[in-house]
């Protein structure tokens, strides 16, 4: 299979590599570029350990071409983190033992970072409804729940 | 062989690839036929799309809405001017699904999903099929037979009425879930009577089915308890509810009156 | 966190100094940022996919299996079969000398449930090992299958697996497991009412993040290094050893970090016909189960069929519990002989009952072998036992946590299993649940104590 030159940048890096046309972003992330942080949790679209913001957006990295993304500014949460200085939502989900098995974590970190990107004082409605397509089989969504909302009180109380 | 994605730049050239390629597939927001490659489907090994501008624009004049195949459930749930349509968008998927998720996908996706389908059946929309006007409902009826392999440009339909669109999804999880049953409705009321009623289900059929019964019964009805217990007593008239790990068929059939009479009855 | 220091105050030292005290969790940083490496987060050069070719039927007889057109396909690298498996015997709790050897690591001259593995194919690529294995031609005589508990124990039923010969487990003991205590037939005769009520479940499947799989890199050193998300280290190590006849010196195994497991990773499913395949190519193999595999072959908590009898008094007393417990091991034993052992043990629940009857059955049926999960042969049994409760409260017209307290055990009390009760805390936790729901009880059910009975 033809392969094809696909360059975005990751993380703010620029990256530029070949790929088969028809990969996955969460391929060619994981076996190409090697950021490890994307999981392959069921490559349906369905539970969400996958996601990653792309142009500011949030998007399955399984179910989206690679080839597609050139261009684009990719985000994961493998680049969340200032060498030691933990992002927020990092922060809290560390200190508000919002992670278990952490599986589901870089895709839930994702989700709440496309959430507070777009409304940085988000309801609890508004936190339920962005990781409704992120599963946490170790069922700790609760805990999830609170550290998203600390998070953006911690960053109101940073930007005041 | 691995997987290859070929990009042209209409629909039009797009068809054409496909009609000369029998193992490529369309390829829209990624969310059916990449989800398809990904389980193992060795049926296909080539992806098409085209980067037509029209597929990704919403149009709104005189009263009629277009919508490009293209259009993903995220824009649409954000689009000030189809607020109407921002639940039935809105229940599709979780975010990062509702951000690639297309309108033109939907019309394709198999129970328990589609429930945006079920909405534009219900605004009974028409469909542009290589220029021609196709009612979704004939679409969706020979959706794996006389319309196979159709490829959608848009989509458009009658804006309805003020507060005339109903819509509703059961699911087991909240908020987000596959569908239980979904239901959309158009019913228009002139003089406290139904003057017309479009209603449309999800997860009653292999594919989105409009309930004809049920719109007879309501025609000429008051929107009250008592008006639409006839329509509630043919709820399930031509339905062939799926069995599948959501939900059984009989289980369907219970809660689709229920669910029903629920949106019917003004809060 | 709210510690309630009060109870048993006298009974231990109050120098906690951990417990109650908020810390962090050790691997916390590693997830957050993306970084705790699970076992597939690791790009091996030459990296071969392996992916089984399963049973689509229930039940069949295997007459032959045509893999010329496969092993021909661009990119496959071998195929593996039942020949190729130097100890084709899958036992998982060998280790503790519990059997029995009633399943194969791939099928031979049949297959018993839906998904069984039958032939592994290695290919350059998943696309690749996908289209192969649309090219493995396996001609099946189908067969009559039983999918419940109350088919596969029906008169005539097909037997599931011919190892046992009948559809259930024979223990030491007998046709099942049995705790005998009392007199539970006089108990039935003196009491004031008595109900019998039937339970069931389904199968669950634990549905773990992170699906079952390991990644296998043969060393130069003749080892393999072994990639695992298993629960089992241990299991896997000596279950690979004998399956492969492998010294275990040579199995290097790295695991610990599982992306959720629930019981679900115990099971040997993955690792040695990865290392068989690594063995035999010299090449790393990555053996990973897709979602679908997770959900449908993945084994799950087993489904049981429960069958509760209580006598119970006007006061309340339950004077006589009889129980049938029926396990659905589906179409293998793995550790379902052991759970409905467990289940047997688990009755009549944290109550004491003078007049005690169990029969827990270990059942075969054509389905999906379930296995270890959570409390498996428990959890399902409480869940019956305490609508059981609910329901006699209801009968003798008593509170429901009240007739908890009557039934309580306590420490001295004598269990059906002839164990003496004690470190009971049960009265204690009632107490507290009492207090913490808003659910007031008498206040003799607040005086009453796990270390002795009153009076």
């Amino acid at each position: 299979m033809k392969k094809v030159p696909v360059q975005f940048t990751l993380n703010g890096e620029e990256k530029a590599e070949f790929v088969e046309s028809g990969v996955t972003l969460l391929k060619a992330l994981r076996e190409k570029i090697g950021d490890t942080s994307v999981k392959a949790g069921c490559q349906q679209g369905t539970c969400g350990s996958c996601a990653v913001i792309v142009d500011g957006e949030l998007r399955l990295s399984c179910l989206t071409l690679a080839e597609r993304c050139g261009g684009a500014a990719i985000e994961t949460t493998g680049g969340l983190a200032h060498g030691e200085v933990l992002h927020p939502l990092q922060r809290a989900f560390n200190e508000g033992f919002a992670t278990q098995c952490g599986f589901c974590t870089p895709g839930m970190i994702m989700a709440a970072k496309a959430l507070l990107d777009h409304n940085p004082q988000p309801s609890r409605e508004d936190v339920v409804e962005a990781i409704s397509g992120n599963i946490c089989r170790c069922t700790g969504y609760e805990p999830i729940i609170q550290a998203i909302l600390a998070a953006a009180r911690a960053n109101s109380l940073s930007a005041a | 062989m691995g997987l290859g994605l070929e990009t042209f730049p209409t629909l039009a050239a797009a068809g054409e690839a496909l009609a000369a390629n029998a193992a490529a597939r369309y390829l829209g927001g990624g969310t059916l036929v990449v989800r398809s490659a990904n389980e193992g489907d060795v049926g296909f090994e080539t992806y098409v799309t085209a980067s037509e501008r029209a597929l990704t624009d919403i149009v709104v004049a005189d009263g009629r809405a277009t919508i490009g195949a293209g259009v993903t459930m995220a824009r649409i749930a954000r689009e000030p001017a189809l607020g109407f349509l921002a639940p039935a968008a809105r229940a599709v998927g979780g975010p990062a699904i509702r951000n690639m998720a297309t309108v033109g996908g939907n019309l394709f996706a198999p129970v328990p999903y589609g429930d945006f389908a079920v909405a534009l059946l219900a605004l009974d929309a028409s469909l542009d099929i290589d220029g021609e006007p196709v009612a979704v409902s004939a679409f969706l009826a020979g959706r794996d037979t006389t319309h196979a392999g159709a490829l959608v440009r848009s989509v458009s339909f009658t804006l309805p009425a003020e507060g005339s669109f109903l819509f509703a999804k059961a699911s087991r999880v909240r908020p987000k879930g596959a569908s239980v049953v979904t239901i959309a409705a158009v019913v228009e009321e002139r003089a406290g009577t139904i003057s017309s009623a479009r209603i449309a289900y999800g997860c009653m059929a292999d594919r989105p089915i409009r309930a004809p019964a049920v719109e007879r019964a309501l025609a000429g009805k008051a929107r009250t308890a008592e008006g639409i217990a006839a329509a509630l007593a043919v709820a399930t008239e031509g339905t062939a509810p799926p069995t599948d790990a959501i939900a059984s068929a009989w289980y369907r059939g219970e809660v689709l009156p229920v669910h029903l009479k629920r949106l019917l009855l003004p809060a | 966190m709210e510690l309630r220091k009060e109870y048993f105050a006298d009974e231990r030292k109050d120098d906690l100094k951990e417990i109650g005290q908020p810390r962090l969790r050790a691997d916390a940083l590693g997830h957050v940022t993306g970084t705790t490496t699970f076992f597939a987060d690791r790009n091996l050069p030459g990296l071969l996919h392996l992916k089984m070719v399963r049973s689509p039927h229930h039940h069949a007889r295997i007459r032959s299996i045509d893999l010329s057109e496969a092993g021909r396909h661009p990119g496959v690298v071998r195929i593996l079969t039942a020949d190729d498996v130097p100890h084709n015997v899958y036992t998982i709790l060998t280790l503790i000398q519990v059997g029995p050897e009633d399943e194969t690591v791939l099928a031979t001259d049949k297959v018993r449930w839906k998904g069984e593995a039958i032939v592994a194919i290695l290919a350059d690529s998943e696309r690749a090992a996908h289209e192969a294995a649309q090219k493995v031609k396996v001609d099946y005589e189908v067969l009559p299958a039983v999918l419940s508990i109350d088919e596969a124990l029906a008169p005539g039923a097909p037997v599931v697996n011919e190892y046992h010969g009948q559809n259930f487990y024979r223990y030491d003991s007998g046709e099942c497991r049995k705790v005998r205590f009392g007199d539970v037939e006089a108990g039935f005769a003196g009491a004031d009412h008595i109900l019998e009520q039937t339970y069931g479940s389904g199968p669950i499947e634990h549905a773990p993040t992170e699906t079952t799989g390991c990644i296998v890199m043969p060393e130069g050193s003749g080892r393999f290094t072994c990639y695992t998300n298993t629960q089992a280290m241990f299991f896997t190590l000596d279950n690979t050893s004998i399956i492969l006849q492998m010294d275990g010196a040579k199995l290097h195994m790295v695991g610990g970090t599982v992306g959720g497991g629930f019981g679900g990773k115990v099971d040997v499913t993955v690792e040695p016909i990865a290392i068989l395949g690594a063995k035999l190519t010299g090449r790393p193999v990555s053996f990973i189960y897709s979602r679908e595999e997770e959900m449908q072959i993945s084994s799950p908590r087993a489904a049981e069929k429960l069958v509760i009898k209580d006598g119970v008094m006007k006061d309340g007393r339950i004077v006589a519990r009889y129980v049938k417990a029926y396990i659905d091991a589906g179409a293998y034993s793995r550790h379902s002989p052991y759970g409905a052992q467990k289940s047997a043990a688990h009755f009549p629940g944290p109550y004491t009952v003078e007049n005690v009857w169990v029969d827990s059955y270990c059942v075969y049926t054509n389905r999906t072998p379930s296995s270890a999960m959570r409390g498996f042969g428990v959890t399902i049994g409480d869940f019956a036992l305490e609508v059981q409760m609910d329901k006699l409260a209801r009968l003798v017209g008593m509170d429901p946590l009240e007739f908890r307290f009557v039934n309580a055990y306590r420490d001295g009390d004598m269990k059906a299993h002839r164990q003496p009760t004690e470190g009971a805390a049960l009265i204690e936790c009632m107490q507290e649940a009492s207090r913490a729901a808003q659910w007031p009880v008498a206040e003799k059910y607040l005086q009453m104590s796990s270390a002795r009975r009153e009076g």
